[in-house]
């Protein structure tokens, strides 16, 4: 089954009729008291999502929008999208269960600061969307010197300010990784999302990751993943190892989260393989 | 669980006599990817292809059967497949793609399909993965060291290398070398250590030579469509087959084979954590 196929059956888009009825039979349980009630109601709210755009591109959000044939039964009835400005007509920021962050941090910038503190105390769950948010990507070799904001110069992945809960690195990150990471989140799937709350703390990313992190370790096996994943060809396999074109590189992380020995989802895998 | 989740498992061999002489063993990889690409299962397969230099393979996109039987039998190194998948569906516009994987490139891919971060587009695009059994993997200067320094031979004399029966073995036009497999200790890459997959346990089909009699392949059909393409491709007569009990030697020396390998790799993996080493298990 493809991937979009299991997403769709995931979200329930193929068996829609069926998927009503019993929602309404439960909105009124049987001698329940109002609080109950309530309670079972917030539970199965849909999640409320906020999208927060600092120092980015718009391109994780343009990759969320690529997921063409399921995303409008996700943003209207999965999701509610509650602020956000390229998606929301909305100024004041609400309270959130998810709030996604695209773009970096500048540090000499006081309202993406005061922004990122507002989002942190406003949401739930906070997820470094996008390499320049996870890891500080291509923000990374900022120096400052432009016009109209020549003293606009220090960019930090948004870990470095706020605690975030979890990280979909990329840049921008795969139509396909956003659709799946949202509908685990639905429901409330801990296990395939558990690789996202760990990658949370990989915010010193760079190419060369590789070389010290895998072939240094005795880990590499040349198998081609990294370079496969590269989303700037800076990565070609000489003699069966990674070699890294450091002009190429954009720090995204990429190369070293997609290697198979650096963090090996075995349980994940096989579930979705049927093996 | 010491062969992995699997549905069957056959000896089998290619029915066609051209790839009979081709291949490695029974051509199940050359036969299952040209039927794939046959009956439009798939459009394409990335496949080790011939390199620039002897015996140094390099990933290509095989579009035709010829090109196929061009990247036939084995070559005991490196050949980053994984990393021409993209190429494949990016430059060569693929939408349905084969591939053959040693375990730790099915590894690679399987992952990327599981969590596609960066990989837009391309997990879905990948419809047939035959895995080959490995036991480990040399540097291409390894294999120098064995055709070259220890048998004195040029490398574009030889005609075929095999692993088996405890030895290295190199087919010239007019010989047959051997090495003792000791003598080839300590020449493998160092990845492979910790490698607990002999049988490419994620693969959709695995195929490898253990198991089976000279010129057979021992296969093990995994995923619901690896089997089915597998056991259409057997009865429109594309391989013969043998249930497995009635060859020699049979699933014993297969399922050996993978539990010391598994052992071994425990062992070094238990090592690694005691000097503080990272793992990816």
């Amino acid at each position: 089954m493809s991937l979009i196929a299991r997403i769709k059956r995931f979200l329930g888009l193929e068996a829609e009729a069926k998927r009503e009825e019993p929602e309404k039979e439960k909105s009124e349980p049987v001698g329940a008291s109002k609080e109950e009630v309530e309670k079972v109601a917030e539970e199965n709210a849909k999640p409320r999502i906020g999208y927060i755009h600092l120092s980015g591109c718009t391109g994780d959000a343009m990759s969320l929008t690529e997921n063409y044939d399921i995303l409008a039964e996700l943003l209207t009835n999965m999701v509610d999208i509650v602020y956000g400005q390229t998606l929301v007509d909305l100024w004041e920021m609400p309270e959130m269960d998810l709030a996604l962050v695209e773009g970096s941090v500048c540090l000499q910038d006081e309202h993406s600061l005061h922004e990122l503190k507002e989002l942190r105390e406003k949401a739930k769950l906070v997820c470094a969307f996008g390499s320049c948010a996870a890891t500080g990507c291509f923000t990374r070799y900022s120096r400052g010197g432009q016009q109209a904001q020549p003293s606009h110069e220090s960019f930090v992945p948004i870990a470095d300010l706020i605690d975030v809960d979890l990280a979909i690195p990329g840049c921008p990150p795969s139509p396909e990784i956003i659709a799946k990471a949202v509908v685990a989140l639905i429901n409330n799937d801990m296990e395939y999302l558990q690789p996202m709350l760990d990658l949370a703390g990989y915010t010193e990313a760079c190419g060369c990751d590789l070389q010290t992190k895998v072939v240094n370790q005795g880990l590499c096996t040349g198998c081609g993943t990294c370079a496969m994943a590269c989303q700037t060809r800076a990565l070609d396999m000489t003699n069966g190892r990674p070699e890294l074109n450091s002009d190429r590189c954009i720090k995204c992380g990429i190369c070293y989260v997609q290697c198979p020995r650096s963090w090996w989802p075995e349980e994940q895998i096989k579930k979705e393989l049927g093996l | 669980m010491v062969l992995g989740t699997y549905k069957e498992i056959v000896s089998a061999r290619s029915t066609d006599r051209e790839i009979q002489k081709l291949a490695q063993d029974g051509g199940i990889v050359t036969g299952l990817l040209a039927y794939a690409l046959d009956e439009g299962i798939i459009e394409g397969a990335v496949v080790a292809g011939p390199g620039k230099e002897f015996w140094k393979p390099e990933p290509m996109v095989a579009m035709t059967s010829d090109e196929l039987k061009a990247a036939a039998g084995t070559k005991y190194t490196f050949s980053p497949n994984v990393l021409m998948l993209k190429k494949a569906v990016r430059q060569y516009g693929i939408e349905k793609l084969g591939t053959v994987a040693i375990p730790c490139q099915t590894m690679g891919i399987r992952k990327a399909q599981t969590y596609p971060f960066g990989v837009r587009f391309v997990a879905d695009k990948i419809k047939l993965l035959v895995g080959i059994y490995c036991m480990e993997n040399f540097p291409y200067t390894s294999l120098q060291t064995f055709i070259c320094e220890k048998l004195g031979l040029n490398m574009e004399l030889v005609e075929k290398m095999d692993i088996g029966k405890g030895k290295f073995w190199v087919y010239t036009q007019d010989d047959v070398y051997t090495l003792p497999l000791k003598e080839t200790h300590g020449y493998e890459q160092a990845g492979c250590k910790i490698c607990k997959d002999y049988v490419a346990e994620l693969a959709d089909v695995s195929t490898g030579s253990v198991g089976s009699p000279d010129g057979w392949s021992t296969v093990i059909t995994r995923t619901d469509s690896g089997d089915s393409i597998f056991k259409q491709a057997v009865e429109v007569g594309i391989f013969e087959t043998k249930p497995i009990e009635e060859v020699k030697p049979g699933l014993g020396l297969l399922e050996k084979l993978s539990a010391q390998k598994k052992e071994k790799a425990e062992k070094n993996i238990a090592a690694r954590k005691e000097m503080g080493l990272p793992t990816p298990y």
